[in-house]
C-alpha cells in the first residue's frame, strides 16, 4: 500500500547484480567516517577538546613502540576470536558466547600452568594451547549439542554458558586456585616462564601469540574461500533451503560453526593468561568476546576484511587507554565508538547489496 | 525461617517487575515479526539514564521517564537498523545492544557505587500491614502493580482487540498485511519502540527500586533472560508472566540460600538464572512442533515494503 501524505522521494531498492567488493570496503569506509563523526559530538558534549582526545586516540598510539605494541597485543586475541566466529556468522550459526570460550579456554591453560609450574618444558605452552582450545572448543560445544539435539536457540545457550564461565572462574581464583601466598586478592600464582608467550617486539608487551591470530587467517582463508566444506557453510547461511536440498546438513553447519568460535576463543584466552596476565584473575579479558562480534562484521566476514578490522578495533581500546590517561575520557567512550562502527556498518551495508534509487514519484503498483 | 520465607516471597515480586517489563516488551516486538535481541543493552542505559536523572532530580517518576526514553532511543535506532536499512536482526540486535552497555557505562560512570532512596512501598486500602497477605498483595511499589496491570491489558489486547490481531497479522504474514493496507513498516516501528519503552522502565527499576543502587552490570544478563522468558512463554502473555515470576525467585535464591545457612559458593548461586535459562529452553525447544504453533512466521526475518 502507499501512503499519499509523502511527496518526499521515495528510496526504491534494487538488488545488485555485481558483487562489489568495493562496495563493501566503501561501506567499512564510511562507518568509520560516521562513528568518528559521532564521537566527536559526543565528546564536545562531555566537554572535552575533539581535537586533544582524537590524537590520544589515533595519533599517540604510533608514537611510541609501546603503542604500536599494545596495538599488537589487543590485535591478537581480536583477530583470532572473530575469525572463529565469522565461520559460524556465514553459515547463520550466532555464537555470542566467545567471551566464555576464552575464559574457558584460559582456565583450563592456567590449570596445566599452575600444575607444572616447575616445569620449563618447551612444550608447556603448546600444551596450554591445546588444552585451551579444547576447553573452549567443548563450552561452545555444548551449545552445539543443545541446538542440534534439542532446537535451543544457540544466541540464548551461548551467552547464558557465557556468564556461567565468568561464574566458574570467579570460583575458582577465590576458591580453589588461589594463591595462597597472595593476600587474598583473587587471582592465582603467577605462571612460570617456560608457560609464558615470548616477546615480539623487545621493548614493547607484543607477544607471539599474534602469530596465531595470523594462523587463524590464514587457515579461515584456505576453508572458507577455498575448500568445499567452506563453500557449503556459507551456502547453508545465504540459502538454507539450498543447502537442505544439497544435502549440506545444518546439524554439520551448527556443529563446525561454534567449535571454530570455541577452539579461536579458547586459544585467545591462553594468549591472554600466558600472556600479558601472566595468571589467572578474576577480569581476563576487557570484552574481546563482545568486541570480535563487531570485529567480524566490520570485516564483512571475510578473513582478509577481518584482518583489518581486528587492527582498528585493538587501536580503538589503546587510543581509548591513551584518552583516559592524557584526557580522562573514560573507557566506555571506547566502547561506545567501537559499537557505533557495527550500527553505521549495518546501516550502510544495505547500500552494498542494494542499489538505493531516489524515486519521485511514486505511483506504480506494488508487486 | 519465616522472615526468610516471606522476604522471599515478597522480594520474588520485585525481582520480577524488570523481567516482565523487558519479556512483554519483547514480546510485543517479536509478535510484530521483529527479533531485538538488544534488550540487555537498552535495560543497561535505562538502569543508568534513570538512576542519574532520579538522583539530579529526587524524582522516581522522572527517573521512569528518561530511563524509558533512553532505551525508546536506541529500540528507533534498532528499528531504523533492522525496518529502514534491512539489516540482519540479530546483527542490529547485537550492535544496538552493545551500544546501550556503552551508553551505560558512560552515564554511569559518575554515579558508581552510589544509592538512591528506594521507590517507596504502598499501602493500598491500609491493609499492607495484615499479616502475610498484607505485604504481599497490598506492600509492593506501584511498579509491580504496574507490571501486573501491563500483563492484563496485553493479554487483552493480544487475544480480544482488533489492534492485537492487526500486530499478530503484521508478525505472521506481512506482505498479506501490507495488501490488505497496513502499515506494517509502522506498525513494527511502534511495536519496537514500546518494547524499548518497557525495557528502560525495566532497567530503571531495577537501579533506582530493586537495587536502588547503581554499579556497573547491574543488569547482568537479564535482558537475555528477558528474550529467553519470551520462547518459554511461547508468546502468551500470561505464559511469559509465570515464566517471569520463576526466574525472578531463582535470582532471588542467591540473596536467600545464605539466609537458611547454606555452604553454597555463591559463584554457583550468581550462575543459577544462567543455569535455569539453559535448561528450560533446551526443554522447551524439544518439542518443536509447540514452538513452530506459536512463534510469529515472519520473526527475525527482513521485510521490503516495496518486495
Amino acid at each position: 500500500m502507499r501512503e499519499g501524505l509523502l511527496t518526499l522521494p521515495r528510496l526504491k531498492l534494487e538488488l545488485r547484480t555485481d558483487h562489489s567488493r568495493l562496495a563493501l570496503v566503501g561501506v567499512s569506509l564510511m562507518a568509520i567516517i560516521a562513528s568518528f563523526a559521532v564521537g566527536m559530538i559526543l565528546l564536545a558534549i562531555l566537554g572535552r577538546s575533539p581535537m586533544r582526545v582524537s590524537n590520544a586516540f589515533f595519533i599517540q598510539p604510533f608514537t611510541s613502540l609501546y603503542g604500536i605494541g599494545e596495538i599488537l597485543l589487543k590485535t591478537g586475541p581480536l583477530l583470532l576470536i572473530a575469525q572463529g566466529l565469522a565461520v559460524g556468522y556465514r553459515a547463520n550459526v550466532w555464537n555470542i558466547g566467545a567471551e566464555g570460550q576464552l575464559t574457558v579456554g584460559a582456565i583450563a591453560a592456567g590449570v596445566l600452568a599452575l600444575s607444572f609450574d616447575t616445569s620449563n618444558s618447551v612444550f608447556l605452552l603448546p600444551a596450554m594451547i591445546i588444552v585451551g582450545a579444547l576447553a573452549g572448543a567443548a563450552w561452545a560445544a555444548i551449545a552445539a549439542f543443545l541446538r542440534v539435539r534439542w532446537n535451543a536457540n544457540e544466541i540464548l545457550t551461548t551467552f547464558m554458558l557465557s556468564s556461567v564461565a565468568l561464574q566458574l572462574l570467579y570460583y575458582l581464583v577465590t576458591g580453589p586456585l588461589r594463591d595462597p601466598l597472595g593476600q587474598n586478592f583473587p587471582q592465582s600464582a603467577l605462571f612460570s616462564d617456560a608457560a609464558l608467550f615470548g616477546t615480539l617486539i623487545p621493548g614493547s608487551r607484543a607477544n607471539t601469540s599474534l602469530l596465531l591470530g595470523l594462523a587463524a587467517t590464514l587457515i579461515s582463508y584456505v576453508f572458507m574461500q577455498h575448500s568445499i566444506h567452506g563453500f557449503r557453510l556459507i551456502v547453508s547461511g545465504l540459502a538454507p533451503r539450498a543447502a537442505r536440498y544439497a544435502g549440506f546438513g545444518e546439524a554439520r553447519a551448527v556443529w563446525i560453526g561454534l567449535i571454530a568460535g570455541g577452539i579461536c576463543a579458547g586459544i585467545a584466552g591462553v594468549g591472554e593468561v600466558a600472556g600479558p596476565i601472566g595468571m589467572l584473575q578474576r577480569v581476563l579479558s576487557p570484552g574481546y568476546g563482545f568486541a570480535a562480534i563487531i570485529v567480524a562484521f566490520l570485516g564483512g566476514l571475510h578473513p582478509i576484511g577481518i584482518m583489518f578490522a581486528a587492527v582498528l578495533m585493538a587501536l580503538l581500546y589503546v587510543g581509548g587507554d591513551f584518552a583516559l590517561v592524557s584526557a580522562s575520557v573514560p573507557n566506555a567512550f571506547a566502547t561506545i565508538f567501537q559499537s557505533l562502527l557495527l550500527v553505521f556498518y549495518l546501516a550502510g551495508a544495505l547500500l552494498a547489496v542494494y542499489r538505493v534509487r531516489l524515486v519521485w514519484r511514486s505511483s506504480e503498483v506494488p508487486t | 525461617m519465616m522472615d526468610t520465607l516471606m522476604f522471599i516471597v515478597v522480594g520474588t515480586l520485585g525481582a520480577t517487575t524488570p523481567l516482565l517489563f523487558a519479556a512483554l516488551g519483547e514480546l510485543v516486538a517479536e509478535r510484530s515479526g521483529v527479533l531485538n535481541l538488544s534488550i540487555e543493552g537498552m535495560m543497561a542505559s535505562g538502569a543508568a539514564v534513570g538512576f542519574a536523572v532520579t538522583t539530579l532530580s529526587h524524582s522516581h517518576s522522572l527517573g521512569f521517564i528518561a530511563g524509558a526514553l533512553a532505551a525508546g532511543a536506541l529500540s528507533l535506532a534498532f528499528g531504523v537498523l533492522v525496518l529502514v536499512c534491512l539489516a540482519n536482526q540479530v546483527a542490529a540486535g547485537l550492535a544496538i545492544g552493545l551500544l546501550g552497555l556503552g551508553v551505560s557505562a558512560l552515564v554511569g560512570k559518575p554515579f558508581e557505587g552510589n544509592t538512591v532512596p528506594p521507590l517507596p512501598k504502598l499501602n493500598v486500602l491500609g491493609l499492607a500491614h495484615v499479616p502475610i497477605i498484607g505485604p504481599i498483595l497490598f506492600g509492593q511499589d506501584i511498579l509491580v502493580y504496574a507490571g501486573v496491570a501491563l500483563l492484563a491489558i496485553l493479554a487483552w489486547i493480544f487475544k480480544r482487540t482488533k489492534f492485537g490481531l492487526i500486530i499478530r497479522a503484521v508478525g505472521e504474514a506481512p506482505t498479506a498485511a501490507r495488501d490488505i493496507g497496513y502499515p506494517v513498516i509502522r506498525i513494527r516501528f511502534g511495536c519496537v519502540a514500546f518494547g524499548g519503552l518497557l525495557a528502560g522502565i525495566g532497567g530503571a527499576y531495577l537501579s533506582t527500586a530493586y537495587t536502588a543502587l547503581w554499579t556497573e552490570g547491574l543488569v547482568a544478563g537479564r535482558g537475555w533472560i528477558a528474550v529467553a522468558l519470551v520462547v518459554f512463554g511461547s508468546w502468551i502473555p500470561l505464559r511469559i508472566a509465570v515464566g517471569a515470576y520463576v526466574f525472578g525467585a531463582i535470582s532471588l535464591l542467591e540473596l536467600s540460600i545464605q539466609g537458611f545457612g547454606l555452604n553454597v559458593p555463591s559463584q554457583f548461586l550468581s550462575a543459577l538464572p544462567y543455569i535455569a535459562t539453559i535448561v528450560v529452553l533446551a526443554v522447551i525447544s524439544r518439542d518443536a512442533t509447540y514452538l513452530r504453533l506459536n512463534r510469529p512466521v515472519a520473526l527475525g526475518k527482513v521485510f521490503r515494503s516495496d518486495g
